[in-house]
């Protein structure tokens, strides 16, 4: 992505639409509001934030260890384990199981992993037909565009939209916008897909040293269903899934759902130990450069993550500008950290998608501290050159006004005379970018430093 | 080296020479004064309900005046037979189940906090008669509620089981604006009898 689309322009395509940003901004709010609900209702709401935060940390400390753990158990449970480095070997694993087992198509649930490795392209390439399955999915995958959203992939679309598109690909009624009747439609064709699949292909919530399975977490039951039917069953995960103690994930399920949607615990929570009778199981670790992340002291703290979206619902600016805006697999803050360590130049104004409010490092169930880690990443931006050049000029200026106090002072006295003057074409000219949709405040008479001088003088 | 080694190296060599310590679960909550209200008002917010029955006889006749449209009913539960008219293990494939109207299945306890139940069925073929019934009900045995999740993960243990899992309500989605569907893909409804 080159400077000229970044963040804050295709946030501004988003921000055109006001009515439907509108819409979107309220519609995350009321998740948020949600977990907020659920957050009061348990006293021990930070002890059990306090207590996820320490297991992933000592988890990642002992990644290694964990890692092999899992892998010995989960052997032993005759699961079969791959390790993938990167996106490319992970996609060339799936393609070469779905080949050995001469697969022709497969149902795939909700994996923010599988997006991040463009594997449906890839698969498709290979004449393999991927069916998403979770609802949003199938929504944006039939509309050939990436989810929106981590949890709720088409949380940018309005009903009348899925309608449409249902018309044209599931032949449901013109015209025809009830939720109910399109999640119906959905579900009978689903059904099919569900019946007719030869593999299944699923994310992973948690995957437990202790005991070598998998937990997935569903509200539809498409990741359950799809997985029990076909007698292949393929699991993706990245490495920093695990988590060490079967116990733990009391702490863990307590919290993602609640932080996810506002509901004390998702319909299903399945837990997977083997293939289903005369099956499969084929579990792939893959790395993709989380090892890369965990040997930055500033940023490791990401890959506690356990993807519940909470830190998006409340994030200010994702609210207004769509998950789109941010043009990676994972928007909103969490995703403004982890792109940068992907490619710093290309995803470089994704720190700046920020009003450093703080608001998702209080929410987040682990404790990431993702607005600390958005203003470390702004420096990094800045040192290595990749700031947009308006934005450097005018922070070269700031800079240099603000080293020279005399000179700010007049500088501010100049502004406050004069500015009120002007016309509106002038101080909200083209160079005036921040004036674009905002209003300057009322010039006050005096500086602070003579409000400040006059207040000391008459005491 | 194998992907793996070269996975694990990178890993090993950012790890901290010292490390911290895994915490105890030892998390103090609120406890319910009436835990079985407790769990049929959580079931009860997320779409489902929870019933309070004495005997066998009286499901029956729930299931016979609830259930009436239910043309294909599964069960292991060896008091239901009669009312039952497909056997569910009989074949290997579990796609023969696709026309499964009613399941009727055995959960091991509640959790009061959310209205999930734990199942692990060791007389159950195919685990996805848990999903693709259109309708489900479980069965549990009176008094086995635990309060929250932390009790519930204490009872759990996977030795040659290999599946397991949570059922909470019947299954959902808010996926189109946020509104919400009860029966996305699994059971569109789901009943909890307490025996
Ligand atoms: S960073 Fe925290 S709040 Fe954001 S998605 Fe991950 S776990 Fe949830």
């Amino acid at each position: 992505m080159s400077h000229s689309t970044g963040h804050s322009e295709l946030a501004e395509k988003f921000a055109n639409n006001v009515e439907r940003m509108n819409w979107h901004d309220k519609a995350l709010w009321f998740v948020r509001l949600k977990r907020d609900n659920q957050a009061k209702s348990l006293d021990e709401w930070e002890e059990l934030r306090s207590t996820a935060d320490k297991i992933k940390k000592h988890t990642l400390e002992n990644l290694a260890n964990y890692l092999e753990e899992f892998e010995k158990n989960a052997l032993s449970r005759g699961i079969k384990v791959h390790w993938a480095k990167d996106a490319k070997e992970h996609n060339k694993i799936v393609l070469d199981i779905l080949n050995s087992k001469n697969v022709k198509m497969v149902v795939k649930s909700k994996s923010m992993l599988t997006e991040e490795c463009h594997l449906n392209p890839f698969l498709e390439k290979h004449g393999i037909e991927v069916v998403d399955t979770d609802l949003g999915e199938r929504i944006v995958q039939l509309r050939n565009e990436p989810p929106s959203h981590i949890v709720l992939p088409a949380i940018h679309l309005k009903k009348e939209d899925v309608g449409t598109t249902f018309e044209k690909f599931l032949n449901t009624q013109k015209g025809n916008s009830d939720p109910t009747y399109l999640t119906r439609a959905a579900r009978a064709h689903l059904r099919k897909k569900f019946l007719g699949a030869d593999a299944s292909m699923t994310g992973v919530n948690f995957a437990i040293a202790e005991t070598g399975g998998i937990v997935v977490c569903t509200n539809e039951g498409n990741a359950d269903l799809g997985s029990s039917l076909p007698k292949l069953h393929i699991a993706c995960m990245g490495v920093e899934k695990i988590i060490p103690r079967l116990k733990d994930l009391s702490i863990f399920i307590r919290l993602l759902a609640r932080s996810a949607t506002g509901q004390p615990v998702t319909s299903y929570t399945s837990h997977y130990h083997g293939p289903v009778e005369d099956g499969e199981m084929h579990i792939i670790i893959v790395d993709n450069g989380r090892s890369n992340i965990l040997s930055t002291d500033k940023y490791k703290k990401s890959l506690q993550c356990i993807r519940c979206g909470a830190c998006l619902n409340t994030c200010p600016v994702y609210r207004r500008s769509g998950g789109h805006s941010y043009g990676y697999t994972i928007p909103g803050p969490i995703g403004s950290t982890l792109a940068p360590s992907r490619d710093l130049k290309k995803y470089s104004t994704l720190p700046f998608a920020c009003s450093l409010c703080a608001s998702c490092s209080n929410v987040c169930p682990v404790q990431v501290d993702l607005h600390q880690q958005l203003y470390l990443r702004r420096q990094d931006v800045v040192d290595a050159g990749y700031l947009s050049p308006a934005k450097y000029r005018v922070l070269k200026m700031a800079t240099w006004l603000m080293s020279h106090p005399r000179i700010m002072d007049f500088a501010g006295l100049l502004a406050r005379k004069i500015v009120p003057l002007l016309p509106r074409s002038i101080i909200y000219s083209k160079i005036n970018i921040w004036g674009k949709s905002r209003e300057l405040p009322k010039f006050p008479k005096n500086s602070f430093k003579e409000l400040y001088k006059a207040k000391k003088g008459s005491k | 080296m194998s992907s793996r080694d070269i996975i694990l190296k990178s890993i090993k060599d950012y790890a901290p020479s010292k490390s911290s310590e895994l915490p105890n679960i030892n998390i103090s909550h609120a406890s319910y004064e009436n835990i079985n209200e407790k769990f049929s008002t959580s079931l009860s917010s997320v779409g489902g309900i929870a019933v309070f029955m004495e005997n066998i006889e009286e499901i029956k006749e729930y299931i016979a005046e609830h259930y009436a449209d239910s043309k294909v009913i599964v069960s292991n539960c060896e008091n239901l037979l009669p009312i039952v008219t497909k056997d569910a293990n009989a074949t290997k494939d579990p796609h023969a189940l696709h026309d499964v109207d009613l399941a009727i299945i055995e959960g091991e306890f509640g959790v009061a906090e959310n209205g999930a139940v734990w199942i692990m069925e060791p007389k159950n073929r195919h685990r996805a008669l848990y999903f693709i019934a259109q309708k489900l009900i479980i069965i549990i045995p009176k008094n086995e509620i635990v309060p929250t999740m932390h009790e519930a993960y204490e009872k759990l243990s996977f030795g040659t089981q290999n599946f397991g899992l949570f059922i909470s309500g019947p299954s959902k989605t808010a996926d189109i604006e946020q509104s919400l569907i009860i029966g996305a893909h699994g059971a569109i409804e789901t009943c909890v009898i307490f025996i």
